[in-house]
């Protein structure tokens, strides 16, 4: 009747998960409980759940990034405690089996569950606002694509208490993930969960392409777009092109799991090395899938912050556009050791030191953006200038690693983690913060505060160099990744650093939010009545904050780059012309919500083998996916009165600037 | 989404780019090709896990002496004529005739209907003769890639029925027009997947 579920899924015997589902459990009640006394479901149906806004679902989607970023730093102060304490003789207090479920929860969480949403959540934000537009090209698939990131959220949380997670490292390479090797559900949960949250990316991938490519206001030719709007276009154009490549890898996976298929079984003729191939095919580009908005946020930031139009936008584009490009002939430099030969090797490893020169393009343009610019030090530059540092350490490291006779001695070492958590934190995590203070004001009205913030930003950045440059040196020392304990003792001072720099990440995380908090407190003394905090640039800036749920109320003509910087240098000249005409918006749409619910259905069966269960999922879908085909009443029209109403009510307080 | 219902005046000294939003169908258009791509990159990751698998019989049979290359070419060319019935589907559906429209859903669903049981028949052929996707890599490639095929083409039969409700339901407004015209290009698409499954895996058997 239930598969393989029974009573000894529920880890009763290991007091550390218990009490941490234990905890989760309450709080989770406890929010439900809180919204269900204050009434609150209403609203949050109506305004956010159900709702085809792309400001409000990239709220969402950032909101679920932060939630998940502490869930995954549980895990990480839970690895540099281990290995703080696992030194000589010692074993720590957590046994290999569950260590190992640490760091691959680690891995998987960060960057599907945490990096992913947050840079979709601010792609999604922003971009329609930039190109001047009233929403994205497919609002209710953008709704759709949220919930079924936030179901394989649910799935991957489940797994701490129903049964267990993946054994295998992040990427779960075979032959360890085959059946014979893992046959708990762990895997099976971190295929699945990856499998219905890699659909919500790949749908939101299309989405966003389209409407770069399709959807800008009247004038914004290509070279006319922000400089964050050619980085999302790269990195979804990367999502269109790579996550097939995920799905169809993790579903040869599945099928030598389930089916008893032979593709990267050890016996029958399967080759484990073509599934390691096969995911960093998908899994190099998904580097630059990350990278690329943040690089777009550090350009929108640097720009502003300085007073100056961005150095070399026209080089900006073609780096971009390059490591576009490169990302895809670049995946072996991930298992030099394989054995390919000299010449493959070689190739590969010339391919990766060429992508370093867009790369150092893009720095020189954000230097000589700087370079005698008006420089207002606010939260957003503090990120972008600590990332500049940062960034370019983590690079020279990478460099380094790209030669493949020092990529065989450094090859699985902590000097690897400590190259990528260098690009991953310095860059995208820096990035994803910068963007966060810097477009927080135009989605709520009001200014998050500067002081919480730059303490959050001084915790993270030491933190940082305190957490992974011990691991360089360990990693030069001998010292390998997924480690639960080892024998050399000279080995725990560094490691006892590098535990004292992931506390201070915790103070830099515990710090956004009592920044958040306070912010909220004391909005009313934090309201920016202008719609443009920041003295920005782009087109975002001249709409209210927060934006009405049509963002503009007359459709922007677009002369020039930069345009709305423009239209105040030209007396806050209008940007859009003519009367308000009416605007028709999407009606809110509970598909996503009802899909995704019965994809996790679906998931959890699949996990257990509930086959029953698996039919209700799937049928269940169909159903919701069918009701939505024969919706027709799908929007809801503004009149002009309206619009031009709300419009005046907003600019009432930019009159009196 | 109707983000792009308001246009500017167009005129041939804007290039296209800078001509505002473009109109609906443009853009569900240009969404689903951006989908098929990433579809076509599917197979494209199980043409190559097929390519490196495709000798590891594990002394069980090779290609050659599984396929019928007969039965194979009839398949091929009931799933080709459905993608030229399609066409005319397509063709009527735009000029809003019901009449025209249906008779050539209806063939182009009596023809993929034909090439699924051809395949269905292959298949359990196979599965008969012990030489399932068990047996070795080489057969767990084969089945998948060509039943990943088989799964779309399933799919894209339902859909077809879908469509066929939809217009007999809600006619032929322009939302049923749009998704029609997105499913002729699914259609298309799997007939150019086919062609490549037919030479590499079935002509290039050894």
């Amino acid at each position: 009747m239930l598969g393989k579920l029974t009573w000894a899924a529920i880890p009763f015997d290991q007091p550390i998960v218990m009490i941490t589902s234990g905890v989760i459990g309450f709080v989770l009640l406890a929010t439900l409980g809180l919204v269900t006394v204050k009434g609150w479901w209403p609203y949050l149906w109506r305004e956010w759940i159900t709702s085809v806004d792309h400001k409000r679902i990239g709220v969402m989607y950032v909101l679920l990034a932060l939630v998940m970023l502490v869930r995954g730093f549980a895990d990480a102060i839970m690895m540099r405690s281990q290995l703080a304490l696992a030194a000589g003789g010692a074993q720590g207090y957590l046994p290999p089996e569950h260590y190992d479920q640490i760091f691959s929860a680690h891995g998987t969480i960060m960057i599907f569950f945490v990096a992913m949403p947050f840079v979709i959540g601010l792609m999604n934000f922003a971009v329609p606002l930039q190109l001047g537009v009233r929403d994205v090209a497919f609002p209710v698939l953008n709704n759709v694509s949220f919930w079924l990131t936030a179901a394989g959220v649910l799935l991957v949380n489940l797994s701490l208490f129903v049964g267990e997670f993946a054994r295998t490292g992040w990427l779960a390479y075979p032959p360890l993930s085959e059946i014979t090797y893992s046959p708990g559900v762990g895997v099976d949960y971190y295929l699945w969960s990856l499998q219905i949250s890699g659909i919500g990316t790949l749908l939101s991938g299309i989405n966003l392409t389209t409407t770069i490519l399709k959807l800008r206001a009247p004038g914004m030719g290509y070279m006319r777009m922000p400089i964050f709007c050619w980085t999302a276009l790269a990195s979804n154009l990367l999502i269109v092109a790579a996550f097939p490549v995920l799905t169809a890898t993790f579903a040869m996976l599945l099928l030598d799991r389930y089916c008893g298929f032979h593709f990267f079984t050890n016996d029958a003729g399967g080759n484990p090395m073509m599934y390691i191939n096969l995911i960093w095919i998908w899994g190099h580009p998904e580097v630059y899938i990350l990278i690329l908005p943040a690089f777009g946020v550090f350009s929108e930031v640097v720009a502003t912050f300085s007073g100056k139009p961005l150095f070399g936008y026209r080089s900006m584009v073609m780096a971009t556009m390059a490591i576009c490009v490169l990302s895809f002939m670049v995946w072996l430099h991930h298992f030099f050791t394989m054995g390919a030969g000299a010449d493959v090797n070689a190739f590969f490893g010339i391919m990766t030191m060429i992508i370093a020169v867009p790369t150092g393009v893009k720095v020189f343009n954000w230097l000589f953006t700087l370079y005698g610019g008006r420089i207002r030090f606010t939260v957003p530059i503090y990120w972008a200038l600590g990332f500049m540092v940062t960034f370019v350490i983590g690079g020279m490291t990478g460099v380094l690693m790209a030669i493949p006779p020092a990529d065989f001695v450094l090859h699985n070492s902590l000097f690897l983690i400590a190259h990528f958590h260098n690009t991953a934190i310095g860059g995208v995590v820096f990035g994803a913060m910068a963007g966060y203070t810097y477009w927080f004001p135009k989605a709520f009205g009001f200014k998050l505060d500067e002081r919480l913030g730059k303490a959050s930003f001084w915790c993270w950045f030491i933190g940082f160099y305190l957490a992974f440059m011990p691991l360089y040196a360990l990693g030069l020392m001998g010292a390998t990744r997924r480690m639960q304990h080892y024998p050399d003792a000279h080995w725990q001072p560094l490691m006892l650093v590098a535990l004292s720099g992931a506390v201070l990440i915790l103070f830099g995380i515990g710090l956004t939010v009592v920044q958040l908090a306070v912010s909220i407190r004391t909005r009313e003394r934090r309201r920016d009545l202008t719609g443009d905090p920041w003295n920005g640039r782009t087109l975002e800036w001249s709409t209210s904050s927060p934006p009405p749920a049509w963002n503009f109320s007359r459709v922007p003509l677009v002369k020039t780059n930069d345009a709305f910087w423009a239209s105040k240098q030209h007396g806050h000249e209008q940007l859009g012309e003519g009367p308000y005409v009416p605007v028709h918006l999407p009606r809110n749409n509970p598909t996503g919500v009802f899909l995704a619910f019965f994809a996790v259905v679906l998931g959890f069966a699949l996990i257990w083998h509930i086959w029953w269960m698996a039919m209700v999922g799937l049928v269940g879908s169909i159903v919701v996916g069918l009701l939505q085909a024969w919706r027709t009443d799908t929007e809801t029209v503004v009149s002009a009165e309206q619009v031009a109403a709300i419009h005046e009510a907003s600019t009432a307080g930019e009159g009196a600037i | 989404m109707n983000v792009m219902t308001q246009t500017v005046p167009t005129s041939e000294a804007v290039p296209l780019s800078m001509r505002g939003p473009a109109p609906v169908q443009v853009v569900v258009g240009y969404g689903f090709w951006l989908f098929l791509l990433s579809d076509i990159i599917i197979f494209a990751a199980l043409f190559a896990a097929y390519a490196v698998l495709s000798g590891e019989t594990n002394e069980g049979p090779p290609g050659a002496a599984l396929f019928d290359k007969t039965h194979v070419f009839f398949e091929t060319a009931c799933l080709l004529a459905s993608s030229m019935t399609c066409g005319f589907a397509t063709l009527a559906v735009q000029r809003r005739s019901m009449l025209g429209a249906f008779p050539w859903m209806v063939v182009t669903l009596i023809l993929g209907v034909t090439f699924l049981g051809m395949e269905w028949a292959e298949f359990v052929h196979m599965l008969a003769a012990g030489n399932g996707p068990s047996r070795s890599a080489f057969l767990s490639a084969f089945f998948t890639l060509v039943g990943t095929h088989g799964l779309h083409v399933t799919v894209g039969l339902f859909w077809l029925v879908i469509m066929m409700l939809q217009a007999a339901t809600l006619g032929l407004r322009p939302i049923v027009r749009r998704r029609f015209f997105c499913f002729g290009l699914f259609w298309h698409a799997l007939d150019i997947v086919w062609i490549g499954v037919f030479t590499i895996v079935y002509l290039g058997a050894r």
